[in-house]
């Protein structure tokens, strides 16, 4: 019985493998027998060949290497012996693919087997090869296929019928071959033999006009036989609840649809047969129902008369109530496919699809929201839009941004008026803020800019929203944008489109303020922030520096001014970013300045504030352009010169800022050859505090072309004596060159 | 047609693949892997359709079996659930009352089962009873003997080569192993049993037939040689 003493039979090994506790162990028992195996197909043991073959596919369903048993496939299947052959085909099924070379080696095997004359070996073969027959292996025994589909026995001749579609799909010229028997193949009763001559018949249709032409001549035939089926009376055999073969009617009715698309012979042929099946087939089981909804497909494909689609349509609005939750799922793909072509009669039912958004089941819901947005038009949009805006808010994650950007394409596309068109936009933000696509925040503010007499209301209804939520991106990107732009609409007297609103200007501006800080804002909200204060400065307070207002590379720390304005530059002062470091006045200057150079790109540090001490406020730091300062009564410095690179220092001490100096250095090239990656750092003493602005640029143009500056800002608060370093690196005739210095003769008047 | 079927079970142990298109094994490996983790998912409420990749699938749970089928995009999805249904009938008629445990222990069967009821992702045979027919049949070839079909004679065990005559033994289909055994055996009181279709006898030819499969039913035919 057994190969050797301690090989199991198959039902045993799968005991064994059952009773292993861990992954480890069902390894090792599988190993262990894979090497019985191994060893028994070795020695060739004829006998139990079969039973080693079925224990190694076991083990392989189970995810463990079986390759060594594909030779073994073939020496079962050419066995003489039933048992043999049934799990041989069942391996060369399992093991062996088209990729195998061993795969081709079974083609012979078939084919005696083919020839053979015991049927239920010839079944084997034939569904080997239905199932695994590669192009080469078709075209070698299609004439055997082909023979088979004469063959006495009805059991065999579905078997033919059925590789015969299969070889047509992988070599679709063997259509050659199959054809002309379809003809006399339409003739049977064998329900099974029908049924796979109708799928070679539609398989040839689907891969050749000429077919298709070929067989349009049958519609009639098969309209018979299929009235015939409907029309006869309850044969146990093959119906299934009351339905006379449902799977045959479904692949009959499929056929039809391939015929009768686009020909209207054809169509009108099995006009009355349709109806006849639309209506009067039994649909309190699946299987009337699917037969109902291959009918439905097959309507909606043809040239059909118009009131047999509204039939078909009627019949998914049907399905649409069936508690059957598949049936709903059918209705609502088929409803979406025909959203287009038959518009009014799916809006019909759009009270129904509403419906269907409430479904727990996702991939409903998915659908009828697709369908329900295909049914907007301009009618029904302000219901519709309310509908789906409720769904909005209780849908999946997965679902917001459909269904959100499917809101917003909506409305862009039948809002009544722009206010309603500003309010759904607005609502959406709020409810799917995070979900929407980028073009979201573009198109409001677009939106509502191009709306004058909207901007009131607008900023209103901006403001309210930020004041509740200042966590949804891009509401609060508009919202600022809107209240940088609108800000004196929303601070002066009331709108009467909404409820009064009395707004301070502290509040526009802590509001603001809390938007920047906020570790939910994204850098580019705190930029709509940032420009929205920025505008506000101007507009609140009429100084019409926009110009100045938008140069700004870095933002800088700055101090606040004289009370007046005191408040507007609360929030200035937070917002610069630098990195002012004192610095040793000795050794470690070097050091020092390493650290302090981060300023210019290193916005990602966050130093603490300045103190405001009296000194420039931002308007004023802004109002300082980059080029030259104007002539001050302290003289300028020389302090460097290499090769015709020149290096100057001019001195301003702003007056009402006894302890601010300004200092800008210039540099400025004779030379030849350009400056090129031109940077200057400074450092200063400890007590004293230094900044940076970025240059004018990095290149000092030869031939005394326009020189670069850069303003370095210096406080001394102690008013103690100013010692200066400078470091100066670039390129310059193909080197690059470093040079750090201290400031000698520096004029007391830019410290006492 | 049909690209595959798995059976697998809520643990996610696979039980049968049948695949209908040719797929490497590392591809099939992975594409199980991503679907079971899919149907497994979903809540019971949900329905049995779903769209995984370029494929529609349609799934259903028995007991504590997953039966899962991925079609067409042109096929229909209602028809493939009562296809899936016809094969749970045809499992529970032949294991009477099926349950997992029959799967695992005869997996082959379920194949077999499997190949009689569909061909190429297709149906061949929308009868019940013809499908299980067939399959009897097939069991009883699968004899632990040696099994062919003598024209005019019917069915015949292996037996003794040399037992058997010379014209008999020109009329088989294939060469019989020496020494394999045919029954010989006195004719003894027949036993009122359904006759399978496939034996026949006529009364100077009477073979003996054992069956051990499980529910189906046991003839005693005997064979009378020259």
């Amino acid at each position: 019985m057994v190969a050797s003493s301690s090989s199991l039979k198959l039902q045993d090994l799968i005991q064994e493998i059952r009773e292993a506790k861990t992954q480890a162990q069902e390894r090792e028992v599988i190993q262990k027998e894979c090497a019985h195996i191994r060893a028994s197909f070795r020695d060739g043991d004829p006998l139990h060949r079969h039973r080693q073959l079925a224990k190694l596919l076991y083990v392989h369903m189970l995810g463990y290497p079986a390759h060594f048993g594909q030779m073994e496939c073939l020496k079962l299947i050419a066995s003489p012996r039933f048992t043999d052959k049934r799990v041989g085909y069942l391996g060369a099924m399992l093991l062996l693919d088209e990729r195998q070379d061993a795969h081709l080696l079974i083609t012979n095997s078939i084919k005696n087997d083919l020839s053979q004359g015991i049927q239920a070996v010839q079944g084997l073969a034939l569904c080997t090869l239905s199932a695994t027959g590669s192009a080469e292996m078709c075209r070698d025994l299609a004439t055997e296929v082909e023979k088979l589909l004469l063959q006495p026995s009805a059991y065999v001749r579905k078997k033919a019928v059925l590789t015969a579609v299969h070889m047509i799909r992988k070599v679709p010229e063997l259509s050659n071959i199959f054809l002309p028997p379809c003809a006399q193949l339409l003739h049977e009763h064998h329900h099974g033999v029908l049924l796979g001559t109708i799928t070679l018949i539609t398989e040839l249709c689907e891969r050749s006009p000429a077919a298709l032409k070929h067989f349009r001549k049958m519609v009639p035939q098969l309209v018979h036989i299929l009235r015939t089926l409907v029309t006869t009376g309850y044969s146990t055999e093959h119906s299934i609840s009351g339905v006379s073969d449902p799977f045959l009617q479904v692949q009959i009715l499929r056929l039809l649809r391939i015929l009768g698309r686009n020909h209207e012979e054809s169509s009108e042929t099995m006009n009355d047969l349709l109806a006849q099946v639309a209506t009067n087939t039994d649909t309190s089981r699946n299987a009337g129902n699917a037969v109902l909804f291959e009918t439905v497909l097959t309507i909606m494909d043809i040239h059909s008369a118009a009131g047999l689609r509204v039939l078909a349509v009627n019949i998914l609005g049907r399905f649409l109530l069936n508690s059957d939750r598949n049936i709903r799922y059918v209705a609502l793909t088929s409803l979406l496919r025909l959203v287009q072509s038959d518009h009014s009669a799916v809006q019909r039912h759009r009270p129904t699809v509403v419906e269907c958004l409430r479904e727990p089941d996702d991939s409903l819901s998915r659908r009828a929201l697709e369908l329900s947005l295909a049914l907007v038009n301009s009618s029904n949009v302000r219901a519709m839009t309310q509908e789906l805006q409720g769904f909005l808010e209780s849908c999946p994650p997965d679902l917001q941004a459909d269904c959100a950007s499917g809101i917003l394409l909506a409305a862009e596309r039948f809002a009544p008026t722009k206010r309603w068109h500003i309010d759904t936009t607005l609502r959406v933000l709020m409810t799917a803020g995070t979900h929407v696509r980028d073009d979201a925040v573009a198109n409001l503010t677009q939106l509502i800019g191009g709306a004058q007499e909207l901007h009131a209301y607008s900023v209103r209804r901006l403001y309210s929203a930020l004041a509740e939520d200042i966590s949804q991106q891009p509401l609060v990107q508009v919202a600022a944008w809107c209240i940088g732009e609108y800000g004196d609409l929303l601070l002066e007297g009331s709108c009467e489109e909404t409820e009064p609103l009395q707004v301070e200007e502290e509040e526009v501006l802590a509001l603001l303020e809390r938007v920047l800080q906020s570790h939910m804002s994204l850098p580019a909200t705190r930029g709509y922030a940032l420009t929205a204060l920025m505008k506000l400065s101007t507009r609140l307070h009429g100084d019409n520096k926009a110009a100045i207002l938008e140069k700004i590379p870095l933002v800088e720390r700055g101090g606040s001014q004289a009370d007046e304005e005191a408040k507007e530059s609360k929030e200035t002062a937070q917002l610069s970013e630098a990195a002012p470091v004192p610095t040793e006045p000795q050794a470690s200057e070097l050091l020092d300045l390493l650290d302090l150079l981060d300023g210019p790109s290193g916005d990602a540090q966050h130093p603490p504030p300045l103190d405001p001490t009296p000194g420039g406020a931002l308007i004023h730091l802004l109002n300082l352009p980059c080029a030259p300062p104007p002539p001050a009564p302290i003289p300028n410095l020389k302090v460097f010169e290499r090769e015709g690179l020149q290096l100057n220092l001019s001195f301003v001490r702003p007056p009402g800022t006894p302890t601010l100096l300004l200092i800008t250095v210039t540099a400025t090239n004779t030379s030849g050859g350009d400056v090129t990656h031109f940077i200057c750092q400074a450092a200063v003493p400890k007590s004293f505090q230094l900044q940076l602005q970025a240059p004018s640029g990095d290149t000092v143009p030869a031939q005394g072309g326009l020189p670069t500056t850069q303003l370095l800002r210096i406080l001394n608060p102690k008013k103690a004596p100013l010692r200066l370093k400078l470091r100066l690196t670039y390129n310059h005739f193909g080197q690059s060159v470093q040079e750090i210095f201290e400031v000698n003769n520096l004029p007391v008047e830019t410290w006492q | 047609m049909m690209r595959f079927m798995l059976l697998f079970s809520r643990q996610g142990k696979l039980r049968l693949q049948k695949w209908y298109l040719a797929t490497s094994d590392k591809e099939r490996k992975k594409m199980v892997r991503e679907l079971m983790q899919v149907v497994l998912a979903r809540k019971p409420k949900m329905c049995s359709f779903l769209e995984w990749r370029d494929l529609k699938v349609v799934y259903k749970r028995y007991a504590s079996l997953y039966f899962c089928c991925a079609i067409e995009g042109q096929d229909n999805e209602l028809i493939t659930l009562e296809l899936i249904h016809r094969y749970v009938e045809l499992l529970d008629k032949y294991f009477g009352s099926v349950c997992e445990l029959d799967i695992i222990f005869n997996f082959e069967k379920a194949y077999f089962i499997l190949d009689e009821f569909l061909m190429g992702g297709d149906v061949q045979d929308t009868s019940k009873k013809s499908v299980l027919k067939a399959i009897e049949q097939a069991d009883l070839l699968q004899e632990e003997k040696h099994f062919w079909t003598l024209p005019g004679l019917g069915s015949v065990k292996e037996g003794r080569a040399a037992a058997i005559s010379q014209d008999a033994k020109a009329a088989l289909p294939v060469p019989l192993i020496p020494g394999t055994r045919v029954a010989r055996f006195k004719a003894k009181k027949k036993k009122k049993r359904k006759i399978p279709s496939s034996i026949c006898y006529d009364n100077d030819n009477v073979f003996r037939i054992s069956v051990s499969c499980a529910n189906v039913f046991i003839v005693y035919l005997e064979c009378k040689f020259d």
